[in-house]
């Protein structure tokens, strides 16, 4: 099998300080992987660097295309890469308003990609809008509402909603769930993991919360730093951490 | 006359804008940043449109001035007198004699020939501005021809007034490639645009771009298939000159509800009730 997305010694640096350094790692289609480490270890750097908002220093993003198979993402053009980010990739934002328009209704929100790449239907756009805030648990009589109305909660998952919709293969999360409260949380998460298994989504979540990782994480990789200090199956590292840096991560948790 | 250099500008800058216009000319429908001058008028007062057409002007024309169709509103009759002064050229109201035509948020009503220039004041001449505030960002988009955006607007405008309620500068795609703001024209003018057989020419002040249509460009009004672009008009005949396939203005004639409905193009009108055509409520 091939890998969906290839990662091959990336590197950025921010003048003398070290976003992250050579981090390579293999993402296979319907897998998830999870990068956990404290602020400043250089995790949103290297998601931004996957996900082609940042220029990495050095290294391979390879990509397996639709159309053209494994393709370097970071060496192709603009227009190609941008084109990539509004069909086959997902980028979802912590903050829900980094990624959605507050001024747009939610219908307009999640159509935007669609028509993005060339819908001109607007029945048909507002059929899958109104079913794509179904899936996300959102009335679908808020249609027309603008995301200013909604709760944070609402927020998220109709940003997940607008990301989704075009049928993406990849998804790239920043905390996802940052800034929620514990039982919002678990509501998006279940929601994630059922999206995801649905749809057969491959996805990297960038977090700090080592039980967003156990739930939805095949994979995990712990970054220190801006080097990867620990990677393996989830369970594997959470429930037996070999570097002293994942031990303490792990036993930082407070048990309830 | 002898204090000024010809059309008030000094000839190293008409060249510059001349400049702009050939490019313009050549890329229809993409903004050509130029270094627009300050003029004496405030801006939002056509100083874009009056660069260019200072840029253009021989003495040989005949110059023509419409605001919102209107020979003798106070923007037409400043800037026909401005160019009067500036430049000694011919001026004229009647569309079929001008060379060069400056228009504030109109296209006459007579069809225009290939011997005569169409020059548009422009307030805003980036159609995604509301929508993406970042210059850098809108110029990216323009570049790659990013354009779901502006169907983003279209599509909240159905879904708040169950039509597209955008009824002036009503955003336009030129020959399948620039999306271009056709500056706030009446959506009942953007057929127009298309094939025509004069050249249409851009010109925002404020924010320094010219844009142009050459002769005979493809114009196409963005639309939804199942909410296709209607150039639309008040549904009634004019008042003055029965014309019933011409753009009206809507003008309150009491406080007690009464109204009458005329053609926005004086010259138009004028030169049709001079034909003998009579409305219902022409003296």
């Amino acid at each position: 099998m091939r890998p969906l997305l290839s990662v091959q010694g990336v590197s950025k640096r921010y003048g003398a300080h070290i976003g992250c350094a050579d981090v390579s790692f293999d993402l296979y289609p319907g897998e998830v992987m999870g990068i956990v480490g404290e602020s400043g270890s250089g995790k949103s750097t290297l998601l931004n660097c996957m996900a082609g908002h940042i220029a990495p220093d050095a290294g391979k993003v390879i990509f397996d295309t639709r159309a053209d198979g494994p393709k370097d993402t970071v060496t192709m053009s603009e227009a190609q890469r941008r084109m990539l980010s509004r069909t086959d990739w997902a980028f979802v934002h912590q903050h829900a308003r980094d990624g959605l328009r507050m001024g747009v209704s939610a219908g307009g929100n999640v159509g935007e990609r669609l028509m993005a790449v060339g819908e001109r239907h607007y029945g048909d756009i507002r059929g899958k809008a109104t079913d794509w805030l179904e899936r996300v648990e959102i009335d679908a009589t808020r249609v027309d509402d603008r995301p200013t109305t909604f709760s944070g909660g609402m927020q998220q998952r109709l940003q997940i909603a607008r990301n989704l919709v075009t049928g993406p293969r990849l998804v790239f999360m920043d905390e996802p769930t940052g800034g929620l409260d514990v039982s919002v949380q678990a509501r998006l998460l279940d929601l994630l993991r059922g999206l995801v298994r649905d749809m057969g989504l491959s996805a990297i979540i960038v977090t700090h919360d080592l039980a967003v990782v156990r739930l939805l994480a095949d994979r995990l990789m712990v970054m220190k730093s801006g080097r990867v200090v620990e990677a393996g199956l989830t369970d594997q590292v959470l429930d037996d951490p070999q570097h002293a840096y994942s031990q303490l991560l792990v036993s930082s948790v407070l048990q309830v | 006359m002898t204090e000024y250099n010809f059309a008030y500008l000094d000839e190293q800058t008409k060249r510059m804008i001349r400049r702009a216009i050939l490019k313009g000319l050549a890329i229809p429908g993409y903004q050509v940043p130029f270094a627009s001058r300050e003029m004496p008028m405030p801006y939002g007062w056509g100083t874009g449109g009056v660069q260019v057409s200072a840029a253009l002007l021989t003495p040989d024309d005949t110059f023509k001035v419409i605001d919102q169709g209107a020979d003798d509103t106070t923007n037409a009759v400043s800037i026909r007198s401005f160019f009067e002064r500036t430049a000694g050229v011919a001026t004229t109201t009647a569309t079929s004699e001008a060379s060069v035509i400056q228009t504030r948020h109109r296209i006459p009503e007579d069809a225009l020939t290939e011997n005569q220039i169409l020059v548009y004041q422009v307030p805003i001449p980036e159609p995604l501005r509301f929508l993406e505030p970042r210059e850098s960002e809108t110029r990216k988009m323009h570049s790659l021809e990013e354009y779901g955006l502006m169907h983003v607007k279209l599509y909240e405008d159905i879904s708040r007034h169950g039509h597209i309620a955008t009824s002036y500068a009503y955003p336009v795609k030129v020959e399948g490639r620039y999306v271009m703001d056709p500056s706030p024209i009446p959506k009942f003018d953007n057929p127009k645009l298309g094939n025509m057989a004069a050249i249409q020419l851009f010109g925002a002040g404020r924010e320094q771009r010219i844009y142009a249509l050459p002769p005979y460009t493809q114009v196409v009004s963005l639309d939804f298939e199942d909410h296709p672009f209607e150039a639309s008009k008040a549904d009634h005949p004019c008042g003055l000159c029965d014309a019933t396939d011409s753009y009206l203005d809507e003008v309150i004639i009491d406080d007690q509800g009464g109204r009458m409905f005329v053609c926005s193009d004086t010259d138009y009108c004028t030169a049709r009730q001079a034909a003998g055509h009579k409305g219902k409520d022409a003296a």
